[in-house]
């Protein structure tokens, strides 16, 4: 019987939050390893050898320890039926993700600004969202009609679509304003019975990024 | 019957340079469009060619396929060198993730400032030599096969040879401490397909030089 995956990153969202989002939609328990506080605790995963490229995220699951949040993403999403029924829906999921990937990117960062930086990148972020991003999983819906964003079913895309827009309504709760389809898209998915019960409070959800995280991030990985 | 892929990017390596790679690796005749200036750039947007406003992309079985890993990954799953099962996926889009970090890093090189540039550049050879390269030269060695993955050519292979000789372009002797990646090099680079790429008068690009990294950064606006 297969054990749980075993989640190994720093007690925020950062580049493991997909991860959680993904395994949580797809019904899996998982757990999380001691969360990273300190450098002691990143120099002995170095030694011990569990991270191929000396970086977490790392997951540990089915014998396997894998690393880099794609790769990790691919596995789940393959392994959960969440990644289409063919070839041609795969390259439309993957289109899709990686757009809320580069997004996220962004909204990752953005607490990682200098003070100088910190309003220009504000502002760029809520712009991609609302004027290169958001537009785009607008139109898939309108012009297909339907309630998923790829071949009428749940997939990765829809969660990280979702997951993309609450934190983007984190930072701006009116960025939805010109999207009435995915003011829907979003009630929708969140409804979803897994993707409920991990936007209830106690879930393994993580909370906004602070001071605090990014002073952890910043002295583990000596930035 | 579909037509040959078309490329729409600039004249140069970037973020299409993998797609190239993967496209002569499978023995894929493909045809390229270039931006060359920025008003070409806009008409592909104001065209609705681009999802998200952004090249690379790849017009592929009547799709406008953008995003260089979306791209790739339906490359590699449709000429069957994507492995054979989840598990090999897994192992492949690990290797690749690797050395497209490392590769981005040696793109990116060109468009810092000049302060940051010998910091950057040292950087970029301290990761390939203590983070990367150790990495396949271990996947290699411990399995004693010909190819990363599944004994079996696949993109994880192209995509390292690509980066290999991309970091012999900065440090000609990066290698060095690898006899394994020597000898993968050499044998990766004599596959009939990729041999032929690696010649003269095929569509690889050069690296980039001063005046081709100005023309980009007008284009782009950075």
């Amino acid at each position: 019987m297969a054990t749980k995956p075993k989640l190994y990153y720093f007690n925020g969202r950062g580049r493991m939050e997909t991860i959680r989002w993904l395994l949580a939609t797809a019904g899996v328990e998982f757990e999380e390893a001691e969360y990273l506080e300190t450098r002691d605790q990143y120099e002995k995963l170095l030694k011990d050898g569990a991270l191929l490229f000396q970086q977490v995220p790392m997951v540990e699951i089915d014998e396997m320890k894998l690393v880099q949040t794609r790769a990790i993403l691919n596995y789940i999403a393959g392994k959960h039926n969440l990644y289409g029924k063919d070839m041609k829906e795969r390259a439309l999921i993957d289109m899709y993700v990686e757009g809320t990937m580069d997004l996220n990117e962004m909204i990752m960062c953005y607490p990682f600004s200098s003070p100088e930086e910190k309003e220009k990148n504000f502002a760029l972020m809520i712009q991609r969202a609302t004027n290169r991003y958001f537009p785009v999983y607008e139109k898939v819906l309108k012009d297909h009609g339907q309630d998923f964003l790829v071949g009428n079913q749940l997939s990765r895309a829809d969660v990280q679509v979702l997951e993309s827009i609450l934190m983007i309504e984190e930072y701006e709760p009116t960025a939805l304003s010109e999207f009435p389809l995915l003011q829907a898209f979003k009630a929708r998915i969140s409804n979803l019975p897994t993707i409920k019960k991990f936007l209830q409070p106690g879930s393994q959800r993580r909370t906004e990024p602070d001071d605090r995280i990014v002073e952890t991030v910043n002295k583990v990985l000596q930035l | 019957m579909a037509g040959k892929p078309k490329l729409h990017y600039t004249k140069g390596r970037g973020k299409m340079e993998s797609i190239r790679w993967l496209l002569a690796a499978a023995g894929v005749e493909f045809e390229e469009e270039f931006v060359e200036a920025k008003e070409d750039l806009e008409k592909l947007r104001k065209d609705g060619a681009l999802l998200f406003q952004q090249v690379p992309m790849v017009e592929i079985d009547g799709m406008k396929m953008v995003q260089t890993r979306a791209i790739l990954s339906y490359i590699a799953g449709k000429h069957n060198l994507y492995g054979k099962d989840l598990r090999e996926r897994a192992l492949i889009d690990m290797y690749v993730e690797g050395t497209t970090d490392l590769m981005g890093m040696i793109m990116a090189l060109p468009f810092q400032p000049p302060e940051a540039k010998e910091k950057n550049f040292a950087l970029i050879i301290e990761r390939a030599t203590t983070r990367y390269f150790p990495v396949y030269e271990k996947v290699l060695k411990d399995h004693g096969q010909q190819f990363l993955v599944g004994n079996q050519f696949s993109w994880a292979d192209v995509h390292l040879l690509e980066a290999i000789l991309m970091a012999e372009e900065c440090k000609p002797d990066i290698l060095s401490p690898f006899p394994q990646l020597q000898a993968f090099k050499g044998r990766i680079s004599n596959i009939p397909t990729i041999k032929k790429f690696l010649q003269p008068g095929s569509q690889r690009k050069p690296p980039a030089d001063d005046k081709f990294i100005a023309q980009v950064k007008k284009i782009f606006n950075i």
